[in-house]
């Protein structure tokens, strides 16, 4: 799941200079999870505008914001609320905000902050476990991805700052390369400490990313 | 070959220090310092040390070859990209540079200027490979170099770093990536000194024990506090705290540490803290 935050009101309330009547479109997914762009924000939202002297002119919450189509149709529904505004205000990730964007003219003002591809611990405990590099290791790391868990993304074991397990940058959060080693142990496996791990191919991961199937 | 380099290959008992390049233009007080050192073999260079933004290491690195100081320039992993260390490093061979200290980097968030991006495209095992790479003539790519260099490459360990196993495993690859010498953390804690000198002898590659000079217990609790991998133990803060000068209490527990590397290592790495002058009081 893709977490986000709202940008604080004061960022958004200079973004939103000169236009008075506003569009709003909210994820039914990834924000509605994190609490940023559900129904109940685009609601807060609304009632912020208006304390603000804004006039919104309708909404929207699309099932996932991301899918570039289902934005075309949902903006579609909408068509003449959408004329009306001088702006749409989108509480979704980039994705979705690009998916809007990419459907209208009208300037479309992001509302979030898109922060980590997230794994969830419980609603509203979010960690960052995959950074998308398009190479596992997975595999020799006892399912522990160093690239994202470790600060610096070391393939080749902890850096000198590992102290007692926990990482340099922050000695609240356990050093990935200790985590990988104890669950390695675990296993009776010498996993990806068997080998000397060459430079990541970073070439992998395609920019933009692009994927068709079949 | 290097003076380093040298003395290590004829088992003589080498030190080193340290002497980061200005926080701007002016090079006469690092050049200084780098001159008024005695007993020395060789000098290292920081790079951006602490994350903290200075001149490049190799220019300094470079001033000092040309004033007849063998420098070991530290290159870390985090502000360059594969391109980036590779060019600098054909750039420090060109001028003469044959001493490499191949680090990963402290993280960004301890420096003066935690909102940049870090690279870390390689890790300081894929630099030491890297440095071989180049050794045998080939860039990382496998394209050959026109001119090959002969870096004397070393690293960084942290003895007292728990758990040790996997401290050592990172230790071992260092060595099977090139690793030619290394230059420790500062190490309080005897044991784990012996302990990892244990491991390490077999190996046989030289060991410069990390000697830092505690000025007073204000330090060392900072060390405990502050320093990844640096632990001083209380009894030797108490000591700190009950001397009557405490910088005379530091060098003398400093003068015993360099006493154990004599026996046991193959040099130190004598970190002084802006003290260069008692230097010859913690080799005594």
């Amino acid at each position: 799941m893709i977490i986000s935050q709202q940008k604080n009101r004061e960022e958004l309330l200079h973004n939103l200079e000169g236009k008075k009547r506003l569009f709003l479109v909210g994820c039914g997914a990834c924000a509605t999870a994190c609490k940023s762009g559900g129904e109940e924000e685009v609601f807060q939202l609304q009632e912020w505008l208006a304390s603000v002297g804004r006039e919104v002119t309708g909404s929207v919450i699309i099932d996932e914001a991301c899918h570039i189509m289902r934005a075309a149709r949902d903006l579609r529904h909408h068509r003449d609320a959408v004329a009306e505004a001088d702006a749409l205000v989108v509480l979704a990730c980039g994705a979705g905000v690009q998916s809007i964007s990419t459907n209208t003219d009208k300037r479309v003002i992001a509302g979030l902050d898109s922060l980590f591809l997230g794994n969830i611990r419980r609603l509203g405990q979010y960690e960052e476990k995959c950074s998308l590099c398009g190479e596992c290791i997975l595999n020799e790391t006892a399912g522990i991805c160093p690239v994202t868990t470790c600060a610096k993304g070391l393939l080749n074991g902890p850096c000198g700052g590992m102290e007692e397990g926990r990482c340099e940058a922050d000695r609240e959060v356990d050093c990935a390369w200790h985590s990988i080693y104890e669950r390695l142990k675990k296993q009776g496996r010498q996993g990806v400490f068997a080998r000397p791990v060459p430079p990541k191919n970073w070439g992998k991961l395609r920019k933009p990313g692009r994927l068709k199937l079949g | 070959m290097s003076q380093l380099q040298n003395e290590l290959s004829q088992h003589r008992f080498v030190v080193t220090t340290e002497i980061a390049p200005p926080k701007g233009v002016d090079l006469s007080a690092a050049l200084a310092k780098a001159r008024s050192l005695q007993g020395i073999t060789a000098v290292n260079v920081t790079d951006n040390q602490g994350a903290n933004m200075r001149l490049s290491p190799l220019v300094l690195a470079a001033r000092m070859l040309e004033a007849g100081i063998d420098p070991i320039l530290q290159l870390t992993c985090r502000d360059r990209n594969r391109l980036a260390l590779q060019s600098d490093l054909l750039g420090a061979a060109a001028l003469g540079i044959e001493n490499v200290l191949l680090l990963s980097g402290d993280h960004m968030r301890f420096g003066d200027h935690p909102q940049g991006r870090a690279v870390f495209d390689l890790d300081s095992v894929q630099l030491l490979q890297a440095v071989a790479h180049l050794n045998q003539g080939w860039d990382m790519a496998g394209r050959k170099l026109q001119g090959t260099p002969s870096f004397f490459a070393g690293a960084a360990v942290s003895p007292a770093a728990e758990p040790f196993e996997l401290m050592f495993q990172k230790y071992r690859k260092k060595v099977e990536g090139g690793a030619r010498f290394f230059q420790t953390q500062a190490v309080f804690a005897e044991d784990k000194l012996h302990r990892f000198m244990e491991a390490a002898r077999p190996v046989g590659v030289p060991v410069l024990l990390g000697v830092l000079l505690l000025k007073n217990a204000a330090v060392a609790r900072f060390l405990n506090a502050n320093i990844p991998g640096v632990q001083v133990p209380p009894e030797l803060v108490d000591r700190l705290e009950q001397a009557a000068d405490p910088l005379t209490e530091g060098v003398a527990i400093a003068r015993r540490q360099v006493a154990l590397a004599r026996e046991i290592c193959q040099g130190v790495h004598i970190m002084s803290l802006g003290h260069e002058e008692l230097i010859p009081a913690m080799l005594a």
